[in-house]
Formats: structure tokens, sequence, C-alpha cells
């Protein structure tokens, strides 16, 4: 229906980040320090460490502007699209910064934390892009409230239809009800899927039952399994849409806490930098 | 030999309880009568704990009873003590159910067959009207009840809901969480309630939660359940508790049949009254809520007044500091009645008003004095107050590129006739020529008085047509040559979903769409598919009479229409007359064919357009979309909402229904008309010149707003406490964070019996929060967006 934050605005921000980093490959191209390579001791050293690092306070505050509600200034979604095409021009800022000199010390590990902070950007923002679509269409309309309700309500219609089925399905039956799980620990919501689902189970055995019950129970079995195999299917969207959220939260939990250590080895490079240089 | 007095008093709200008060203090013989076996019955209703209300504030009370705010319990009590204190003559369980006779000797008489003389009446029996009862033997048992406040008061009973109306419904919801309960259902299907509603209980239904019992009339109630009958026979219903909903009839014809008349048929016209609140029968008095004056203060201000007028005393109404006030801008420092008696004989259209009315539609106004070049209102500005010229004159600036085309209206004239009748922008600027004394009368007030007045209305109906012609079809002709055509117009109102004509029907007329909006259809292939919408201000079936074809599409009423229908005869005349009128008219019909053409390429659009239109947005000015192939389901929006509006989010981004990508989420559609409005005692709901509908202080909580919308976007809440800044939770987690609920300790004052008043919220488009919109602003992606449905259905129907 309209633009998503890629396109945002024409590309401004993605013009704004590839000016800078014209700029930043031009100067370090004709850049030829007095003494060795270029790294961050030369003017042009100062210059991108000075911009690179107020770029990241810069790119932190974002946690902070997204939050301070009605307060005017340009919308969140402008804060995201600069944040965005900003924060990748960081890289080149940033490598071009390091002169390519790298060890084993407080200097790269800041560099290096850097890059995973942006990496995991890159990751949200693949799911930002593609997994919204993905959820619309899994859901057909329906919220996980919903499902979930449906889902218990079938799981009474089966209690019901197993009434007249017997004490082996009725026990097959209460326990695909108290054992079915949505969600779970971080892994089972992004795989999205349950190996030892209780209710697959269930329909795999009241199937197997079915092939040798007595004809009188055949209608009965027939509802069963029909109710089973729609809560089966109601099951799987429900797990799709757990799994397809957890996307979009996941990567998050790497972004934000990582941004934070992110900032004291900055600090720490700065500081160490400025005494004992 | 019945009893006898000089003074009945019907009714024992805040208006007949003032006049018993005030008739007993003056030692008059008189008599209250009240139907139940309590005092004020609407306010006894109130619920528990609610705090009372006593605006509005500026009004001074005049009653032998006080009254000020507080909680519904002690309002009461106070009123009990102070009204046996003076010794009033009150019969409880005394409904009146006839009125005869005349002045000086009525005869009152009583639901128990017993009867009443009396001298005078004065009628207080409110707006609420009596609760219909089953009507069936057994109605009265006392499982058997009318009302619920508390449903979960009840648990593991089977309960039988009768009246399938949204309060039977949402009675019948709530009380499935912890009951199994029936509803029965005289129709086939659930018409005429909110979709909300509609489609919880349609869920409930086929989830089997609650049963439905469908064509079902009530015949009696038994010692152990209900006695139904169906076209398949009777049964019985056995149940512990039958909770019936089933409405209230209005005191009108109760009112009526005692020889009190009402101008029109409209629900919302009022009795004509004297000064005194004397109606058209002599020695019958009404006040109070009945007489037009929803609130408590007015109500015991009247009742006090109304028994002084019967015995002959002259008093100074008690709003005339409020007049005075209101006046005192006006050069030349004349009194009161003097300025009344200036603006009666400057504008006609006031002339036939009562001096009660027009003191209350003078309260209800302000008074302007603007200066010549002051500006009055602009173009597209949603406001909808009504101007009437007292004195001076006005330009009206009808077209935006020329500020030398004026129409000039000068003193007597009136104007903005035209957003109030459309509920749309403003259609052109006003300024005032030279210094001017104005008028400006809200919506509501406006409304009640079309409805009250008759001259009001005919004067008003006749510039109406006049001036739309003027401005959406004709701009620029003056009215003298548009008469032919005036003429043959005839109003025409359609409900929702019937149509204004059909294609390949021979086409005769044109409709000027005057209030609510259309579809436009065709036939493809088999199915009648929306093309594009057309909003109030514009018209249709143009084409049929240029081509002099067949009708080329089918126009259906999107919301409920009023429209004017023009003669074809008179209008080709017209056409063929002004080169002018010709030209725009044939440009439009260009137009429209292209878009006929393109439409059949575009089959997905008329979907969303459909879609769009059945969840309100035909009638809506603004509204919230959001699409789902962008949304990260971050809750942001939400959260920026609660943010900036005390903690209480006025729209649930979950909720709502979704059409390919594009969600509906429940939030405020800033309708035309608004619904919402309707019946808002304090008239605390308003609009502002950008569209928003928002409701002000003044609010009393009574949540006919919140039953009234049909999109269920009004709560009633209770504002929470200040909370610690964003840095203090980041840092330290104190309070809670962004959008979290608040409650316990930061929730509302707990000090206060039930959480302090709760009072009506809902989407004010954040008319106060710097930059706009906070959900749109807040939402990283740029899935929430705000659109105007005329605007956006134009985008729709050309492409996505
Ligand atoms: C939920 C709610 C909250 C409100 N909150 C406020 C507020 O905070 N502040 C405020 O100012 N206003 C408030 N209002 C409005 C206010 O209640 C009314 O304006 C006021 O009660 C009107 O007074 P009344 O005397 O005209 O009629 P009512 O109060 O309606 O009294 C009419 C009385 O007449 C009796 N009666 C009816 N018919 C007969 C008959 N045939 N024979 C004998 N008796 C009869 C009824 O039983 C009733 O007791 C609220 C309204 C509602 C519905
Ligand atoms: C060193 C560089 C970066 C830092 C320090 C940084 C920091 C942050 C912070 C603090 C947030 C706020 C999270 C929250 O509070 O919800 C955030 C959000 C986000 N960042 Fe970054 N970021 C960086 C680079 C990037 C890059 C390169 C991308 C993408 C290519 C990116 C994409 C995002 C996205 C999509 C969000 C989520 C927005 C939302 O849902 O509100 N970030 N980042
Ligand atoms: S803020 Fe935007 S992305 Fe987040 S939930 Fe609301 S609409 Fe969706
Ligand atoms: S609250 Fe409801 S009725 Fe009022 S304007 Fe909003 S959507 Fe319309």
């Amino acid at each position: 229906m309209h633009q998503s934050i890629l396109v945002f605005r024409n590309f401004r921000y993605l013009k704004w980040a590839a000016s800078v980093i014209a700029a930043a490959v031009v100067l370090y191209v004709f850049h030829s320090p007095e003494y060795g390579l270029p790294n961050g001791g030369t003017w042009l050293g100062y210059v991108l460490g000075t911009i690179g690092a107020v770029l990241i306070l810069w790119l932190m505050w974002f946690g902070i502007r997204k939050r301070r509600y009605g307060t005017g200034g340009a919308p969140v979604e402008d804060w995201l699209s600069a944040h965005v095409y900003l924060g990748l021009a960081l890289i080149v800022i940033a490598t071009l910064h390091t002169g390519f000199q790298f060890g084993l010390n407080v200097h790269t590990l800041a560099y290096g934390l850097m890059m995973i902070v942006i990496v995991s950007g890159i990751l949200g923002l693949m799911a930002y892009i593609r997994v919204p679509e993905l959820m619309t269409n899994n859901r057909r309309g329906m919220t996980l409230t919903q499902m979930m309700h449906e889902i218990s309500d079938l799981d009474t219609a089966c209690r019901e239809t197993a009434l007249s089925l017997g004490d082996e399905i009725n026990q097959i039956v209460l326990k695909a009800a108290r054992d079915t799980r949505i969600g779970g620990n971080v892994l089972r919501q992004l795989s999205g899927n349950d190996p030892n689902c209780a209710t697959r189970q269930a329909n795999q055995a009241v199937r197997h039952l079915a092939d040798h019950a007595p004809q009188v129970q055949a209608e009965g079995f027939r509802s069963l399994l029909g109710l089973l195999a729609r809560k089966e299917e109601l099951l799987a969207r429900a797990r799709r849409d757990v799994r397809f959220k957890a996307f979009l939260d996941i990567w998050l939990f790497v972004h934000v806490p990582l941004s934070f250590a992110l900032l004291a080895a900055l600090m720490a490079h700065i500081a160490s930098v400025f005494l004992y240089w | 030999m019945p009893d006898s007095v000089k003074i009945a008093i019907v009714g024992s709200g805040p208006a007949g309880l003032s006049a018993a008060g005030r008739a007993a203090a003056t030692g008059v013989s008189h008599v209250l009568l009240e139907q139940r076996d309590h005092l004020s019955d609407t306010i006894y209703k109130y619920q528990k704990g609610k705090l009372v209300m006593a605006t509005p504030d500026v009004l001074p009370l005049r009653s032998d009873l006080s009254f000020q705010i507080g909680i519904r319990e002690e309002v009461l009590g106070t009123w009990g003590t102070q009204i046996t204190g003076l010794k009033a003559n009150i019969r409880f369980n005394s409904e009146v159910t006839a009125i005869k006779g005349e002045k000086g000797n009525f005869e009152l008489t009583l639901s128990d067959g017993s009867a009443i003389n009396a001298e005078y009446v004065v009628f207080a029996i409110g707006l609420q009207g009596n609760i219909r009862l089953l009507g069936v033997p057994g109605q009265d048992r006392e499982w058997v009840q009318y009302q619920l406040n508390d449903p979960d008061e009840y648990s593991d009973e089977t309960i039988v809901v009768v009246g399938a109306g949204d309060a039977g419904i949402e009675n019948a919801l709530a009380l499935t969480k912890q009951n199994s309960v029936i509803i029965l259902n005289r129709g086939s299907e659930f018409v005429r309630i909110k979709q909300g509603n509609l489609t919880a209980i349609t869920t409930a239904i086929e989830k089997n939660q609650i049963d439905c019992i469908y064509s079902a009339e009530t015949a009696r109630v038994d010692d152990d359940g209900i006695v139904v009958k169906t076209p398949q026979g009777e049964t019985k219903v056995k149940c512990d508790r039958i909770i019936a909903r089933l409405g209230a009839s209005p005191p009108r014809k109760f009112v009526e049949a005692c020889g009190i008349k009402f101008p029109n048929a409209d629900p919302s016209s009022l009795p004509e009254l004297s000064a005194q609140y004397e109606s058209n029968v002599p020695g019958l008095y009404v006040i109070g809520a009945l007489a037009g004056y929803p609130l408590i203060k007015q109500a015991m201000n009247q009742g006090y007044e109304v028994i002084e007028y019967i015995q002959g005393k002259q008093l100074k109404p008690a709003d005339e500091p409020l007049l005075e006030q209101k006046f005192a801008k006006i050069p030349g420092n004349r009194s009161v009645l003097e300025i009344l008696a200036l603006i009666q004989g400057s504008v006609p259209l006031l002339s036939g008003l009562t001096t009660l009315q027009l003191r209350e539609f003078l309260l209800d106004s302000n008074v302007h004095v603007p200066r010549g070049g002051d500006v009055i209102f602009e173009r597209n500005d949603y406001t909808n107050s009504f101007y009437s010229i007292v004195d001076g004159e006005v330009n009206i600036l009808i077209d935006p590129e020329d500020e030398t085309k004026v129409i000039s209206l000068g003193k007597g004239a009136f104007f903005g006739e035209m957003g109030l009748l459309s509920g749309r922008r403003r259609t052109a600027t006003v300024m005032a020529s030279m210094p001017s004394l104005l008028i400006e009368t809200p919506r509501r007030s406006m409304i009640k008085l079309i409805n009250s007045v008759e001259s009001v209305k005919r004067v008003m109906d006749e510039a109406a047509v006049g001036r739309q012609i003027q401005t959406y079809i004709a701009p620029g002709i003056p009215l003298s040559d548009l008469q032919e055509l005036i003429q043959t117009v005839k109003v025409e109102k359609f409900g929702q979903g019937e149509v204004l004509f059909r294609e390949g029907e021979a086409g005769d007329c044109l409709y000027l769409i005057q209030r609510g909006s259309v579809t436009v259809s065709r036939e493809v292939g088999g199915k009648e598919a929306v093309i594009s919408y057309v909003a109030a201000g514009n018209y249709v079936g143009e084409m049929a009479l240029i081509s002099k074809a067949p009708r080329s599409a089918t126009i259906r009423a999107a919301v409920a229409v009023e429209a004017l229908r023009l003669d074809g005869g008179p209008f080709q005349a017209l056409m063929a007359r002004n080169e002018a009128v010709r030209r725009t008219i044939e440009a439009r019909y260009r137009g429209r064919m292209l878009q006929n053409i393109e439409s059949t390429e575009q089959p997905e659009a008329g979907g969303i357009i459909q879609f769009l239109i059945e969840q309100g947005l035909g009638e809506a000015t603004d509204v919230l979309l959001i699409d789902e192939a962008l949304c990260v389901r971050c809750d942001n929006c939400e959260k920026a909402c609660a943010e900036t509006h005390q903690g209480t989010s006025r729209l649930n981004r979950e909720a709502g229904p979704t059409y390919q990508t594009i969600h509906v989420p429940t939030s405020c559609r800033h309708c035309e008309h608004p619904h919402c409005m309707v019946d808002c005692p304090p008239d605390a709901l308003r609009r502002n010149a950008n569209g928003e509908v928002y409701i002000t202080d003044s609010c009393i909580g009574c949540g006919n707003c919140e039953r009234n919308c049909p999109y269920g976007v009004i709560h009633m809440a209770a504002k929470p406490r200040k909370k610690p800044g964003l840095l203090q939770w980041l840092l330290f987690g104190r309070g809670p964070g962004p959008g979290q609920a608040v409650s316990g300790k930061w929730g509302p004052d707990s000090k206060k019996e039930d959480g302090g008043p709760k009072k009506a919220v809902k989407c004010d488009m954040c008319k106060d929060v710097t930059g706009g919109p906070a959900c749109v602003r807040a939402c990283p992606t740029g899935a929430a967006l705000r659109v105007e449905p005329s605007e956006f259905f134009k985008v729709v129907s050309s492409g996505l």
C-alpha cells in the first residue's frame, strides 16, 4: 500500500549515508600520512574516529527517542530509516578508521562488538521486511488469542465426542488436551514446531484405533478425527505465528545488550588511546 | 372520594424532588407521586459509587435541597434526609397512568386504580421511560430481573436472557464467564445491533458458549423456568434466573396522551413551553430532562421555579447572571431583556421561538463582536456551529483563488448551515465586513431547535437547498436564475444499503448528497462490484441526463443518506442556458466515464472499498489504518497513545478486521455525524476545526457515548497518577514503563471509592500533542497511517 523504511522518502537517508561513505573513501584514498600506513592516529584517523563515535552514540539514542512519545520532531519512521543507513555506513567509516590494523586488544574488541551489533541489525531488518506479510497471511484474519480460544473449544468438542468411544480414547484425548504446548523455550519458538506434539500423537493413536473399531463407533471416530485434524492445523498456524513473532523479537536480544557492551568497549578504547598513547 | 391537592408533582427525580421541597417549604398543599419505592429512580440506578457531577459550575443552585459534586450514595442520602425534614408529602409505588381534566380540576389516575385531584400538575418524569416488562404471567417473580449491575455477582447458574438488543447481548456475554446462558431472540437473526456485539454473539453461539433460541416468544414464567413459544411449539426452559432486557418505552407516548403536543415526530423534539414551563395544556407544567434540560442542577432549579410561578410569584430566571455574562461584550450597556428583544427582532429565523427557547438557545451559544476584516471561519475547517447575524454584515469568500468574489449577508441572515447538514468541511471562508454582532450556536443546540420549532426547520431547509445548489452545482449563478430548478427539489432519505437508483434504469433526475455518502457499483460478471465512493457535497446521476442513456451504475447509501432530488428537465435547461455550468458538469461526466472503464480493470479495488465501507469509513472523516505488510506488531502505536493520554490507549491495534493486508484497528473514525454526541447531557463531545471529535472536561461519566458509538471505541476510565519519568524507569526500573498498564501504586487515585471519577475517553487525534497523532509518529515502519476516506478511496480506485 505504501513504502517500506528502505525506500522511505525516496531513499533520503541512503543518500546521506552514501555521501558520508564517499567522502570517507575519497579522503582515505588521497590521504598519505607522514609515517607509515593510515590509521587511527593520523588527522584523518581522528576525524573518522570522531564521526564513528558520535554515530554510535546517536544510533543508541534511538532507543530513547523511540520511547519519547509526543515530543514532536521527526517521526520514528524517519529515525529508523536513518538508523539503518547510517548504521551501515559505520562499517566503512570504522573500518577505514582502523586502517586495517587489528590485534588482540580492546580496540579490536570494540570493532568486533560493533560488527556483531550491525550484523544483528541487518538480520533484524530482514525480519522486519519479510515477516509481517508472512504473518498476516498465516493468520487469515484471526488473532493469536482467537486461535487459542478456538483450540480450547476444539478440546472441549473432542472430549464430548470421545465420551462414547471408550476409556482408552478418552485417556488419549484428555492427554492431548493437557499436554499440547504452544511456544516454550526460545529454540522451540523459533522452530515453529513441536516434535513431541501431544495432539499429533493423539491423532495417530486415534487413527490406529479407528481401524479396529466396531461399526457402531465409526461415526464417532470420524468426527473425532475431523476435530483433531482441525486442531492440528490450527496448532501449526499458532506455532508459526509464535515463530514469526520470535523472529521479529529475538535479534533485539543481541542488538541491544551488545550495543551497551559496545558503548563500554568504546569508552575503554577512547580512554586507553588518550591515557596510554 | 379521591385525595385533593393544589399541586400534584409526577416523578421524584431531581426536578420533581426540588419542586416538592419548594412546595413543602412554602406550605402549599401538594403530593409527590413516584412510581418506584424509592426517590429519584434514574440516579438510584447509577452505578454504585458513581461520582455525580454538578455541572454547569457557573449556574447557581436554586432549591431547598442542597446539591454538590459527590458520590451517588451521598447525594441520594442528603436528599432523603432533607426532604423528610421539609415534611414533603410523598407517595411511593404510585405510577401515574393517566391525567384528565383541566386547570383547576385535574384528575390523575394511579396504577393501583386510585385517583388524585389537583389544580395544577407538574410533570417531571425524566427521559428514562418505563422499563418494558415481560408482559406475561410470572413476570414479577423475584428471580426475574430487568437490570444487571454486576455480572460477576452470579456464578454456576443457568440464566435466560430475554432480548437480543445490545444490552441483552452484552449482559449475556458477560454472564457466560461463570454461568451457562441461554438467550431468547424474537427474530430469526440479530438485527440493529453494534457490529462488535454481532461478531461476539455469533461466535459465542457457534462455539456453543451461549445457546440461542430464535423466533422465541415468552409465554409465561413458571416456578422453575420460562415457557417459550417457537414455531415448533411450546417448550419450557429450566433456569435459575431470568434477565429481561427489552428496552424502555419512551415517556413521550404517555406525555402526548395527557394532551401535551410535540412539534414533530423526531425523537429529539421537545414540547413547546412558556417561559414559566407551562405546556399547551393550561395548568400542566413540564420540567427537568423531559423539558430538554438534561442536567441535575438545571432540573432542581426548575423544580423550585415552577412552584413559585404556579403561586403567581415573579422570579428572575436562575440563568440570568449567565446571560448577563454572555452579553457583557455587546456594546451599549443594555439589559438582558432588551438584548433578547433585539435578537428576536433582527433575526427572522428566531422570531418563532418562545422566550424560554430563546433563552436556552442563547445559553448554549456564544456572542461574537468581530471587527471589519475578522475571519469567522476558514474554508476546510471542520467546525459545525451555526451563525446568526444580529447586526452588521459578513462576506462569504466563495472562490479560494479570487478574494473579490464574495456574497454578502446582512443583518438577520444566517450562515454555517451547510457544515451542520453535511458534517463535512466548511465550503467557504467567512469574514466580517464591518463591526458586527454574531451569535454562534453549537451543532447540538441547533439540531434540537430545528427539530423543536417548525418554522426554523422550514426556513433552514429552504435556504439550504438554494445554497447547496449554488455551491456544488452552479457556482456564481444568482439564486433568481435557479428558481425553476429549486422549485422541483425534494429532500429524500435513504437508510444504509438502500438504493438511490439502479444500473440500467432510465434516468430522469440527479441527486445532490446533502448528508452521508454513497457507493457506486456496477454489474461485473453477474455480481455487483463497488467501483467508487461519493461523499456529501457531490452529485450523482448526471451521466444519464447528459448521455440520455440508461443509468450506468447503481448508487447505494453507504450510511444513512439525505439527498436533494433535482428534476432532469429544469437541470438540462440550466445547462443549456449556462455555458460555465455545462462545462463543469461535462468535465465531471468525462472523468466518471474514465473511472468506469478503469474500474473494470481494477476489480480488487472494489473489494477493498466494500470492506472499508462495512467498517464505517463511509461516515468517517479520519481513520487509522494499519498496513499489515509492514506492521511488525511491536505495539509502539498503542504505547504512544497510552503515554500521551493518561495511561489508557484509545486504540486497540490487534482487534478489528483485516482485508488482504489492510487492517482497521479499533479506534475512532471521527464520524461526520458522530453518534457519540447524540445523547451527552453536558454536551461534552465536541468537534474542532481540524475535524477531531474529542471529549471536554465537562464529561459527567454517564456512559451514553460509550453505548452510542457503533464502533466500540469509547471507554470509561479514571485518570491515573503521574508516574516517574522515562530515565528513572530505564535506569532504576521505577514505575511502569512506557505504555505499560498503570495500576496499583501508580494507578488511579485509590482513595476515592471505585477508583475516582470514571470519565469517557477516546481518540482526540492528539490535538494537544506536539507533532500530531502519536500512534502514526511512533510507528517505526510506517505501517500505521491516518487517512481521510474520500481521499483514500480516490487512491484506491485508481489502483494501489
Ligand atoms: C448514567 C447517568 C449518569 C448521569 N450523571 C449525571 C451527573 O453526574 N450529573 C448531572 O448533572 N446529570 C447526570 N445525568 C443526567 C441526570 O441524571 C438527569 O438529567 C436527571 O436525572 C433528570 O432529572 P429529572 O428529574 O428530569 O428526571 P429523572 O431523574 O429521570 O426522574 C424521573 C422520575 O420519575 C419517575 N417516573 C417516571 N414515570 C413516572 C410515572 N408515570 N409516574 C410516577 N413516577 C414516574 C421515575 O421513576 C423517576 O424517579 C446522568 C444520567 C445518566 C443516565
Ligand atoms: C553500531 C551500530 C548500531 C547501534 C549501536 C544500534 C543500536 C540500536 C538501539 C539502541 C536500538 C533500540 C532498540 C530498542 O530499544 O528497541 C536499535 C534498534 C534497531 N536497530 Fe540498531 N544499532 C546499530 C546498527 C544498526 C544497523 C546497521 C541496522 C540495520 C541494518 C540496525 C537496525 C535496527 C532496527 C531494525 C532496530 C529496531 C527498531 C525498532 O523496532 O524500534 N541497527 N539499534
Ligand atoms: S507501531 Fe506500527 S509496527 Fe508497531 S504495532 Fe503499531 S502499526 Fe504495527
Ligand atoms: S467515538 Fe464512535 S461515534 Fe464518536 S466519532 Fe468516534 S467512531 Fe464516531
